[in-house]
């Protein structure tokens, strides 16, 4: 069974309901900000909140934690890694993927369910996905707007490294309706929606459950191999 | 040695904390200020000044949206 490592710093608020999102489709368990081992962790997830505060710039001290050097080494190996929200700020922060993320160009909190388009499915966590499919799914940040220079963002497109963009009303002022991207390789991606605020049809959508299953299914054919 | 770190919004890049404070002025009568940008002042002290600028591009800043620079008061 994939074993799902969900990190925690001082901060972080969304790290239950990943758990949470993850105990559907395998093992979770928390590892802590101070913690250097991922001993045992299949895949990594970085959840939503305001970690250390989000002083200075959201995410941009959580990238010096022991857990995110960890990280970086688990990611270099080929470890899947899924940034959410602030997640994906903290992996822009510490050059794990492209860009960063900006304050809202409407300068308000958004808080509301949008639609996504998938776009690459080359990552763990979007391999059985099809692509051009829409997911319901909400966003709840202030700093959410996608930045990168032009040629960096033609280079994205070309190396098929945007893998959510905004379907409908682009929420946040996004260069080219970007939701989510991935790294080179594929194994590190991040997002600003919150899957993991999506998997039960109770709270509006269960949508956001296809992730995880994707990447414990990715770990199912890994161990089928091995064994 | 005290340090002064000035860090920017790149020019270019939409600063929609500028363009607030910048909408709010005419209702307080203050016309004719535009271009308002907003950025960040880092106050510091070091023993040692020589990797002011590398800690800016490592923390204080971010080099792909934000501008820096150094004022090294004597």
């Amino acid at each position: 069974m994939t074993t799902f490592g969900v990190l925690q710093f001082p901060g972080s608020c969304d790290e239950r309901d990943a758990l949470l999102a993850c105990e559907r489709v395998g093992d979770a368990r928390l590892v802590w900000h101070r913690d250097s081992s991922l001993d045992g962790i299949d895949v990594v997830v970085i959840p939503g909140g305001f970690s250390y505060g989000d002083y200075l710039r959201a995410g941009a001290i959580a990238r010096f934690s022991p857990a995110m050097e960890a990280v970086a080494d688990f990611a270099a190996a080929g470890g899947p890694v899924l940034g959410i929200c602030n997640g994906f700020q903290v992996l822009c922060e510490a050059g794990m993927l492209p860009g960063a993320l900006l304050p809202n160009a409407g300068l308000r909190f958004v808080c509301r369910q949008v639609e996504l388009e998938v776009v690459g499915t080359r990552t763990p966590f979007t391999s059985s996905l099809d692509e051009g499919s829409r997911l319901s799914i909400p966003v709840k940040h202030m700093s959410g707007r996608y930045f990168a220079p032009p040629k960096t963002l033609d280079e994205l497109e070309a190396n098929d490294q945007v893998v959510f963009r905004y379907a409908g009303a682009n929420p946040n002022g996004s260069e080219r309706d970007i939701a989510g991207v991935c790294n080179a390789e594929g194994n590190v991606c991040g997002l600003m929606p919150h899957p993991e605020h999506a998997v039960d049809a109770l709270t509006g959508s269960a949508d956001g459950l296809q992730l995880f299953e994707a990447v414990a299914r990715t770990g199912e054919l890994r161990y089928s191999v091995a064994s | 040695m005290k340090a002064r770190v000035l860090i920017r919004p790149k020019e270019g890049l939409l600063d929609p904390q500028g363009k607030a404070v910048e909408r709010a002025l005419p209702a307080l009568g203050f016309d004719g200020i535009s271009h308002v940008r907003v950025g960040r002042l880092v106050e510091l002290e070091a023993e040692d000044g020589a990797r002011l600028e590398e800690l800016c591009e490592k923390l204080l800043a971010n080099p792909l949206i934000e501008d820096f620079e150094v004022l090294r008061d004597q």
